[in-house]
């Protein structure tokens, strides 16, 4: 009997070498738990890999299977062609689970903007699992797959972890090809895994990583991935920015929470000391609000009922069916965001917006180097909340966009961020962000490794234990 | 910073969006919302800042000059909603 709400992906592979279960027989095992959580949008069975089985979010492009970034503008689009990331997975023998939910183009922190219908939190499904990898994070944290690939644009991967209690690390931008992945924001878009360990994290983050040719953006990393093994934190410079750690809106138990984990740094032979961030807090989510919503406003332009995806019925000509069919297909969200991008990038408009947004962004680039001369990673809460009610935020997109005022500041400026869980709040899981210098994934996996060691926090949902 | 119906309504015929009334209404109110939060980034005097398009210091990448095998006809208009003759069908405008 597998137990598939346990299971790691190293466990699994480990069963897979000593031959004592076959790759399709830890596929069924994933397949045969119910989906109650509607983590997935389709599920396919084994198809012949050999390895451990992997979730995919719907915006990584596969070859004959259904993909459609959770919009019905989508619906039906079957790629003709791999992701980078799903080929590199396929070449290591993993065998493809299904296609996980998400927020509509991966606007969203909740997974509610589907259209397809929400994905339920497996610590509490009345609640959400967070987003926009709300279903990489319910399947994995679920028991529906050893691990999973997310994307994060400005929190999608580290925010839901957090809320799911599972890590999931955004990688440096640059060093995850997004060939294939269906575009939100091209600067700030990277693909990461979703995983119960950080050792799981790290070695999959190994199998994607690298430069492709096919995305010009790339580039080859510094030095090789290292899964973590042992270690502690010794002579590590831990810095705790204020900003980050003190921001309106935190809960009381969420900060509980992270100011634990962050006297066990100290335990663990970590220099603590608190630090400065003061603009990238305070302007990082209006920066990305704009320049976010500009870039999806350029991106999400393609949907007009020509090359793919939905067409709406129409006895007009070109124009027409093209705003049919964007007003059909689209929701309330990329609606919202394409309207703030193209009045943001519009004459008269632009220098005062999207200009400025990208001189912001220059600042807050400029304030995290200038941190990390004298610290080599920052921590604080990933998000200010634990999962919150579904519906709670839906009617009200501001405070929705709140949820990743932690998490974007250091993705503006193409920062590598890990989230672990740290311990639980009312029952729910907390998430502690760590964040390093470009290309510190190993620093981070590192510091991960050490604190999860001592953290012990049990990954199984309450619930289903 | 509020945002009038008709401003809504030139930004959604730029983005090519066919909204309705009741959207148009929604939309108008959310989005000066919206504007007025993202705003405050002009309270910062950034005259001297240069921009940042792209997080890393990337500058002219090129690929070899070697021609790679590409979609065929039949796969590239797989999805398309209306093929015709080897062509996207495309209504007049």
């Amino acid at each position: 009997m597998i137990d598939t709400l346990r299971l790691t992906a190293k466990q699994a592979n480990d069963l897979l070498s000593d031959g004592e279960v076959s790759s399709a027989e830890l596929h069924q095992a994933y397949l045969e738990r119910e989906d109650d959580l509607h983590a997935y949008l389709r599920r396919i069975d084994h198809t012949g890999a050999e390895g451990v089985p992997i979730a995919f979010k719907d915006l990584i492009s596969t070859t004959g299977v259904e993909t459609t970034a959770g919009s019905r503008i989508l619906g039906g689009y079957v790629p003709v062609y791999d992701a980078t990331v799903a080929e590199r997975c396929a070449a290591r023998g993993l065998s493809l689970l299904g296609k996980t939910n998400m927020d509509e183009f991966a606007m969203g922190s909740s997974t509610e903007n589907s259209g397809f219908g929400p994905t339920f939190n497996p610590w509490d499904p009345s609640r959400v699992p967070g987003g926009s990898s709300g279903g990489s994070a319910a399947a994995v944290a679920g028991g529906l797959a050893p691990w999973a690939l997310g994307s994060d644009t400005g929190g999608s991967i580290k925010q839901p972890a957090s809320l799911c209690g599972v890590v999931g690390l955004r990688p440096t931008y640059g060093t995850v090809s997004r060939y294939g992945i269906i575009a939100f924001a091209s600067s700030l878009d990277q693909v990461g895994p979703i995983t119960k360990t950080v050792a799981d994290c790290a070695f999959l983050y190994s199998v994607i990583a690298g430069r492709d040719p096919r995305d010009t953006t790339t580039v080859d990393l510094p030095v090789p991935v290292e899964v973590p093994d042992e270690g502690d934190l010794a002579g590590l410079r831990v810095g705790v920015p204020r900003q980050l750690n003190e921001a309106e809106g935190i809960e009381t138990g969420v900060k509980e929470a992270v100011d634990r984990a962050i006297a066990l740094c100290d335990g663990l032979g970590a220099a603590v000391d608190t630090c400065e961030l003061p603009l990238s807090v305070e302007y990082g989510l209006a920066c990305y609000y704009l320049i976010a919503p500009s870039e999806a406003s350029s991106n999400l332009a393609r949907y007009d009922g020509v090359r793919f995806g939905l067409r709406a019925e129409s006895d007009g000509g070109y124009f027409d069916v093209s705003e049919r069919t964007r007003d059909q297909g689209f929701g309330d969200e990329p609606k919202r965001r394409i309207m703030l991008g193209t009045y943001a990038l519009s004459a008269g408009y632009f220098d005062a917006f999207y200009g400025q947004a990208q001189k912001v962004r220059t600042v807050i680039s400029r304030e995290h180097a200038e941190l990390f001369e004298h610290f080599d990673l920052l921590v604080s809460p990933t998000s200010p909340t634990v999962a919150f009610p579904l519906g709670a935020k839906t009617q009200d997109p501001l405070a929705m966009y709140v949820s990743d005022v932690l998490t974007i500041p250091s993705n503006m400026a193409g920062l590598p961020g890990l989230s672990i869980p740290c311990g639980l709040s009312e029952g729910l899981p907390v998430g502690l962000q760590l964040v390093g210098p470009q290309f510190s994934e190993n620093a981070l996996f590192r510091a991960g490794h050490a604190l999860e060691r001592v953290l012990e926090f049990d990954y199984v949902p309450e619930r289903l234990r | 910073m509020a945002i009038t119906r008709d401003q809504v309504l030139h930004v959604a015929k730029l983005a090519q969006l066919g909204l309705s009334e009741e959207e148009l209404e929604r939309f108008s109110e959310q989005l000066s919302a919206i504007l007025e939060a993202v705003g405050k980034i002009a309270e910062l005097d950034l005259t001297d800042v240069e921009p940042t398009s792209h997080p890393l210091d990337l500058v002219n990448v090129f690929g070899d000059d070697v021609p790679e095998p590409s979609l065929s006809l039949e796969e590239a208009l797989a999805n398309a909603p209306d093929p015709e003759e080897g062509s996207f069908g495309v209504p007049a405008p």
